[in-house]
Formats: structure tokens, C-alpha cells, sequence
């Protein structure tokens, strides 16, 4: 990721944004240098001095008052026009009709993303292909979110019974991390996510595999690790396709294994970090709706086994 | 004006002839009210400021686990509330409790009681607030506490049920204040001092005060509907029964944009004061800094929606508040300019009041730059809720308010306490302040710009990201260093500063016109006023600002 997200834009929106914001800058930091210069000189220049006469006593000069109030008015109106059209280019108009190609919903603390032309399920990482303007629909399933990925464009609300539409696109493939923005309670910190934006071939191969239904474990730690699923009631608030379980409170696990990371990005999808957010949610994300199952070591592996087999 | 004779109190209440204690708990003396205010907004100042180290402490490194996230809820909720309408807002009006009767020659406030009262509800708010700490947990839903995360659903515990009872108090109070103001201003100034006369710092306060009566009566609207949503189940901002979490933000806005100048108005009549007492020169164009004072005021009810430009408002919408946000931007720049021609050809004396409303004059410039970059609505979209808006508000607030407060601080103590402050110890508190708050915050820009949300309790190791939060850090317990040495400069200053007379700087407004402090029924008698400096006139009988005008 780069040092400055918001001045490495990765999409015509997020450059509009990025354009309009140098040009601000400029104007603002040229206004902050006259100030200044002008504090400074009067401060150095008309300082008190031993023996320095009165001071002429001046109560204002209309004129240049009226010269100062009313340049502000042409710098301002020259922002309206290019933040018009800074509008049209990072926030445009949605057709009428246009379905949106994702919808987005979030969660405390998670995401949950669902590609309705596909029926694909993901938690946490947005695929979407290079080089096309993807619109999202963005709900809340709680409280009010916010979906921000700094480098593809605006940040929106997620706002329960106020639906919200966004575009992002990618103009390159790579990934690109993306936060709540909006304070939603107390795991607010770790509901993270990333875009990846894949060339369309390796998009629609990532699509196809999501829509796999993973093959039953072989290995005895994996059978094990299956049936504990079931047992220990993770069954209640996670799907895996191709099982009991169905249910939508978390993220779908059907694919658990082909993602980068765990739990709105507190840890890493590694089979050590997994293990460790089992045995112990509230070390990782302490508050989040993971129950803490008191699982046995034995158990935590045989649950990793299953899970990091379900690519 | 004959009012003057009438509006003072029934003698018997005149809590100087109490003892003790009682003296200032049953004091309805404008003077000894204000200092209640300002002693409780200084403790409530310490809390507040103690409250933002351990969370610049959490945000130390990145991954840390020195309190846990909910305490960390608690500690930024609980430090803007406080900072909020437990300093900055009582703390100014303190001031103008203080000041702005001596300041029209006045013997007290048009109510007296009234006045007793607002001080007394708002700290009972705070007390409450503050009880919730005891009482299962304090707020952890952010000083906005918008919902449905504020509902019941969400936040179960009573930590937002304190809240909101605590800030509707202070709300009464705020209110109640404002029409205290307004009447004292308009029915107790002294024969001579017309509206056009008046010194900045009334007038400052009596257009904050109609912002008061505008603004609080819609978040108190606000916060009794949403304590009806949590205990009766009104589902009025809930949406999950029908209601509109935006509604919420629409009605906390329209107050919480004007209570944004609120918290400044007074600190500009501050600085309005200040610059030209130690430049040794009148306000430049007194007129123009009057009547953008009003602008302001009446833009401020206009530009609610700005803090929603994240919601997902129509393209209509967002340009509207887009441009009516850039417009406030016009009458703030020409106090700046004035106040900065007031400085020219001046002899400019660089006591410690001096130097804040100096360091203002930047620092505050930088934070409504900084504002512009939020009006500018597409920006706002990448800017809000980040780090970035941290720094702008922080410069807003404390580069603009506090410093503001700092600087009328050094100013009228000698008229408060009779003493002079140290200089020597009143450098050094300006000079860490003014390091400590651009090393804290100016970084914060950058953390904003480099994606960092606000309101988290850790943030994950990206690039840059732990080196300007440690720098932020180390900035903020320098401010904390410089909090003690202005303690101990106050205390110094009672303790051993010299005596200071009636008129320390060779002011020129009416205050400065009795013994400091001044007794209790304020003057003996109070010099003619015939303009908008009138011991300036008394001083030079034979250049008084009228004849000068008039030649």
C-alpha cells in the first residue's frame, strides 16, 4: 500500500478526487503563505522598540475591507465549478434500470459481499474485474458503516433502511485495503477489508471457484474438524456450502481458506493465527460476536484442519 | 439608562456579605458566577485532557492492548462531550459572565438568579455525566452518539442514558445563559454606550447568545426523543422499527454546526480585544468584524449538512451545503485580515495574551483552510472521518477556541485576582503549547491522508502509520507538560504576582475603569462614554476617537 492512498489514485473516480484536491491544496496553501507572511512581518516589523513613537492610531480603510471580502467570493466560485465537476465524474448519475453488479452489506464488524448475477457469497475481500466501473449497492445490517477504499474512490455510508449505490473500479490488477470509515462500535478498528481486482480471466476463475462446493475432508483431522463444526454449534451463525450449515449471522466459510486474512483483518489467514483466534477470539478482536467455545488445542487443530480445506 | 440603578440584586443577596463557602455557593454576583464557571471548566479541562493522553497512549505503537477497545470508547466519547460543553463552552461563557457587565458598566446581569441557576444545572450536567463512570460504564457512542447505534439494541448499558440527561442539563443551562445575555446587553449598558460602541468582545457574546437560544433548544429536542427510543421503545431514529437513523444526524447537526461557532464566536471577541490593547491601536475596522459576526452567525444555521456529505444526500443537496459551507469561509477571512491589520504600524507588546492571539491567528487560519477542504464536497468524500479531520477540528478548536481562552485568560487575570501572572512562566506554557499542539495535530493531516479512520482503538502496522502516531503521541504529552506549567503559572500569579492595579495593560474598555478585582456593585462611578474606547478618550481628552472620526 502506498504511504498516501488518497494521492495514489487507482480509478478515474479516485483521480477526479485526487485532481480536485491538489488544485485546493494549492489555492489553500497559498492563502495559509499570505497569512502568515503577512502575521510574521507585522509582528517582526512593528514590534515594540525602546523609544519607538506612538502608534498612528488607523481605524480601517473601506475600501481595501471590501477588496478582501469580496476576492474570497472568486475563489470560492472557481471551487464550486470544479467541484461540479469533480461531482460528475466520482459520483456519477446511476442509469435508470442498471442493476448493481455487488452488493455490500455491513456487519458489526464485518462485511458481508454478495454478487447477485453469480450467487457468489465472499466476507471481507471484494473481487472485482480491471478496468470496469462495478456499482455497488451498500446496505447495513446494524448500525450505520462506512465503505472507504481510499486508492478506487469515495467513501459512502452504509446506512440501515437507507440503501446507497457506489462505483469503484480498478485500473490495474492489484489489492487494495479499504476500512470502515464510520464509528460502529467496539470492534470499529477491526472491520477492515481489501479489493482485489483481478484481469477478467482470473475474475471469472476466482468466480468459479467460489462457486464450488468444497469436497468432504479426507483426512481424519479434517473429519474430525467437520463434525466439531457441527457439534459446537458454529453451525448456528456460519454457512458452508454443501453442509448443515446455512446460517447468515457471520461471514460464509464455504471459502474460508482462499482468503488473505481473518476477522475484519485482525489477524492473518494463516493455520497458526486460526488456531489462535479459536482457541481465543477476545485476544484477537476482544467484544466481537465470536463466542469463545473453550476449545480443547485438540479441537482448535482439528478445526483449523477443516477450515484451511475449504478453499 | 435608569435600568442600571433597578438591576441590581436585593442587597441581602449580595454573597460577599455571606462567609465561607456559602459566599460562593449562594452567590448570584456576576463576578463570583463567572469564576465558578471558570474554576469548574478548568477541572473539567484536566479530566478532558487526561482522557486524551490515554488515548494518544493507546495509539502509541500500533497493536497495543494498554486499555481495552471499549474503554477506548469511553475515552474519546467522554473527552469530546467534556472538552465540548464542559470547557470550551463554559469556560467562554465564564468570560462573558464575568466581563461583559463591567464591560457596559453594568452592576450585574439582568438576572442575577437566572444566571446563578445556568451555572449551577450545567455543572450538575457534568456530574452526571460523570457519574456514569460509576454507574455500569461512562457513553461509548461518540460525542455525537448518532444512531441506531446510541439505541438500546446497540448500547444497552446507561452510559448513553447519563449522556444524554447530562448534556440536556448543560443544554438548560446554555439556554438559559444565552437570554440572560441577551437582555443584560440590550437593557443595562450605560448611558453613551450604543450598539455601535459597543467593545467586540459584547458584541461577540450577544450574537453567540442568540446562536445559543437558536441552537440548543433543537438538541435537547433531539436527546429527549432519543431517551424516549431507548426507554419506550419510540423507534424514532431506529430503523429497524420504522424510524430514520439520518433523522438523528440532521437534528444534532443543525445544532452542532452552530454550536461550532459557539465555542469561537466569544474566543474571536477574545482576540478582537487582545490584538488592538497590545498592538496600542484601535480594531481595524471595527465594523467589518461586527457585521461578519453576524454573517456567520446566520450562515452557521445553514450548513448543518456537511457533516452528511458521507450519507449518501442527493447531488442537489450535497452542492447546496457544499457552497453555503464555502460561504462562511468569506466573513471568517476578513477577521483574519483585520485582525491582522490591526498589528500594522502598531507597537506591538509581546505579553503572554499577545502572543496566543498571535499564535491564533495562524493556527486558527490553518484549521478553516483546512474546513475549506471539507466544504469542497467531492474531497470530503476521501477527507471525513479520518485523521485529517481530527487535525482540522483540533485546529479549529484548540488552535482557534483554547487559544482564544488562554489568551483572555492572561489577559483578564489581573482584573480577576488583583495580581499579575508571571511572563517568564507564561512564555513557557505558550511556547510548549504552541510546539506541543502543531507536533500533535499537524501530523494528523498526514495520518488522514494516509488512511487512517478516526475513532479506532488500534490500527494495523502500514507504512508510515507508527511513526506519526508516536510523533502525535509525543506531541500530546508535551501539551500535557505545558498544562502543568500553566497551573502552575495561575497558582504563581495568586500567590506571588505583583499587584495589579486597576488598568495593568493601559486598556481601554470600561473594565478596566474599576479596582481589580472589582467590588461587589462593579463601580463608583463609571466614566462618560462617548465611543468605542472610552478610557482611551479619558486619556487624551484632546484626540478622543469621536473628534478624530469626525475630523
Amino acid at each position: 500500500m502506498h504511504l498516501l492512498p488518497t494521492f495514489a489514485p487507482a480509478s478515474p473516480q479516485a483521480h477526479a478526487l485526487t485532481t480536485l484536491f491538489i488544485g485546493v491544496l494549492i489555492v489553500l496553501g497559498a492563502i495559509f503563505l499570505l497569512v502568515t507572511g503577512l502575521v510574521i512581518f507585522m509582528i517582526v516589523r512593528f514590534r515594540d522598540r525602546p523609544g519607538a513613537p506612538e502608534a498612528r492610531q488607523i481605524f480601517g480603510w473601506t475600501a481595501l475591507e471590501v477588496a478582501w471580502t469580496l476576492i474570497p467570493f472568486g475563489i470560492l466560485a472557481v471551487f464550486s465549478v470544479f467541484m461540479t465537476f469533480a461531482d460528475h465524474v466520482a459520483d456519477p448519475m446511476v442509469p435508470a434500470g442498471r442493476k448493481p453488479d455487488l452488493e455490500v452489506i455491513g456487519h458489526q464488524w464485518w462485511w458481508e459481499i454478495n454478487y447477485p448475477d453469480s450467487g457468489v457469497v465472499a466476507a471481507n475481500e471484494v473481487h472485482i474485474p480491471v478496468g470496469k466501473a462495478i456499482l455497488i449497492e451498500l446496505k447495513s445490517a446494524d448500525v450505520i458503516h462506512d465503505f472507504w477504499a481510499p486508492e478506487l474512490g469515495r467513501k459512502i455510508d452504509a446506512v440501515p433502511g437507507h440503501p446507497n449505490t457506489l462505483w469503484i473500479e480498478a485500473d490495474a490488477p492489484g489489492t487494495y485495503l479499504g476500512t470502515c470509515a464510520e464509528f460502529c462500535g467496539v470492534e470499529h478498528a477491526w472491520m477492515r477489508f481489501r479489493v482485489i481486482a483481478q484481469n477478467e480471466p482470473d475474475f471469472d476463475a476466482w468466480q468459479r471457484a467460489q462457486l464450488a462446493v468444497p469436497s468432504t475432508p479426507s483426512a481424519p483431522d479434517g473429519l474430525a474438524g467437520a463434525r466439531l463444526f457441527t457439534d459446537k454449534t458454529c453451525v448456528n451463525c456460519h454457512a458452508v456450502a454443501g453442509t448443515v450449515a446455512n446460517q447468515t449471522v457471520g461471514p460464509d466459510l464455504t471459502h474460508i481458506a482462499s482468503r488473505e486474512m481473518l476477522a475484519g483483518e485482525a489477524a492473518k489467514n494463516t493455520p497458526d493465527e486460526l488456531f489462535q483466534w479459536l482457541k481465543d477470539p477476545n485476544a484477537i478482536k476482544p467484544d466481537s460476536h465470536m463466542p469463545d467455545f473453550k476449545l480443547s488445542d485438540d479441537e482448535a487443530h482439528q478445526l483449523v484442519a477443516y477450515l484451511e480445506g475449504l478453499k | 439608562m435608569s435600568q442600571i440603578v433597578e438591576a441590581g440584586v436585593a442587597p441581602n443577596l449580595i454573597a460577599s456579605e455571606r462567609a465561607g463557602l456559602l459566599a460562593w455557593v449562594a452567590s448570584v454576583d456576576h463576578k463570583q458566577i463567572g469564576i465558578l464557571y471558570i474554576i469548574s471548566s478548568m477541572l473539567f479541562f484536566l479530566i478532558g485532557g487526561i482522557e486524551a493522553l490515554v488515548i494518544r497512549l493507546q495509539l502509541l505503537a500500533p497493536g497495543l492492548h494498554i486499555i481495552s477497545p471499549d474503554t477506548f470508547d469511553q475515552m474519546f466519547t467522554m473527552h469530546g462531550t467534556t472538552m465540548i460543553f464542559l470547557f470550551v463552552m463554559p469556560m467562554l461563557t465564564g468570560f462573558s459572565t464575568y466581563v461583559v457587565p463591567l464591560m457596559i458598566g453594568a452592576r450585574d446581569m439582568a438576572f442575577p438568579r437566572l444566571n446563578a441557576m445556568s451555572f449551577w444545572i450545567q455543572l450538575f450536567g457534568g456530574v452526571i455525566l460523570y457519574f456514569s463512570f460509576l454507574a455500569g460504564g461512562a457513553p461509548n457512542a461518540g460525542w455525537f452518539s448518532y444512531t441506531p447505534l446510541s439505541e438500546k439494541a446497540y448500547s444497552s448499558l446507561a452510559g448513553v442514558d447519563y449522556w444524554i440527561i447530562g448534556i440536556a442539563c448543560i443544554g438548560i443551562g446554555t439556554l438559559a445563559a444565552g437570554i440572560n445575555f441577551v437582555v443584560t446587553i440590550i437593557c443595562l449598558r450605560v448611558e453613551g454606550l450604543t450598539i455601535r460602541r459597543l467593545p467586540l468582545f459584547v458584541w461577540m457574546t450577544l450574537v453567540n447568545s442568540f446562536l445559543m437560544i437558536g441552537a440548543l433548544p433543537l438538541l435537547n429536542a433531539a436527546l429527549a426523543i432519543l431517551l424516549v427510543d431507548r426507554f419506550f421503545n419510540a423507534h424514532v431514529f431506529d430503523p429497524a422499527g420504522g424510524g430514520s437513523a439520518l433523522l438523528w444526524q440532521h437534528y444534532f447537526w443543525a445544532f452542532g454546526h452552530p454550536e461550532v461557532y459557539i465555542m469561537i464566536l466569544p474566543a474571536f471577541g477574545i482576540i478582537s480585544e487582545v490584538i488592538p490593547v497590545f498592538s496600542r491601536k484601535p480594531i481595524y475596522g471595527y465594523e467589518f468584524v461586527a457585521a461578519s459576526t453576524v454573517a456567520i452567525a446566520f450562515l452557521s444555521f445553514t450548513v448543518w449538512a456537511h457533516h452528511m456529505f458521507a450519507v449518501g444526500m442527493s447531488h442537489i443537496a450535497n452542492l447546496a451545503f457544499g457552497i453555503s459551507s464555502m460561504l462562511i469561509a468569506v466573513p471568517t477571512g476578513v477577521k483574519i485580515f483585520n485582525w491582522t491589520a490591526t498589528m500594522y504600524g502598531g507597537r506591538i507588546r509581546f505579553t503572554t495574551a499577545m502572543m496566543f492571539a498571535v499564535a491564533f491567528l495562524i493556527t486558527f487560519t490553518i484549521g478553516g483552510l483546512s474546513g475549506v477542504s471539507f466544504a469542497v464536497f467531492p474531497l470530503d468524500w476521501q477527507l471525513t472521518d479520518t485523521y485529517y479531520l481530527v487535525a482540522h477540528f483540533h485546529y479549529v478548536l484548540f488552535g482557534g477556541s483554547v487559544f482564544g481562552i488562554f489568551a483572555g485568560f492572561y489577559y483578564w487575570f489581573p482584573k480577576f485576582s488583583g495580581r499579575m501572572m508571571s511572563e517568564r512562566l507564561g512564555a513557557w506554557h505558550f511556547w510548549l503549547t504552541f510546539i506541543g499542539f502543531n507536533l500533535t495535530f499537524f501530523i494528523q493531516h498526514v495520518l488522514g491522508l494516509a488512511g487512517m479512520p478516526r475513532r479506532v482503538f488500534t490500527y494495523p502496522d502500514l507504512p508510515g502509520w507508527a511513526a506519526m502516531n508516536l510523533i502525535s503521541s509525543i506531541g500530546a504529552f508535551m501539551l500535557g507538560i505545558s498544562v502543568l506549567v500553566f497551573l502552575w503559572a495561575i497558582f504563581d500569579g495568586l500567590a506571588n504576582g505583583d499587584e495589579a492595579g486597576d488598568n495593568p495593560w493601559d486598556a481601554w474598555t470600561l473594565e478596566w475603569a474599576t479596582t481589580s478585582p472589582p467590588p461587589p456593585e462593579n463601580f463608583d462611578r463609571v466614566p462618560p462614554v462617548r465611543g468605542r474606547r472610552p478610557l482611551w478618550d479619558l486619556a487624551h481628552p484632546d484626540r478622543a476617537d469621536e473628534k478624530v472620526a469626525s475630523a
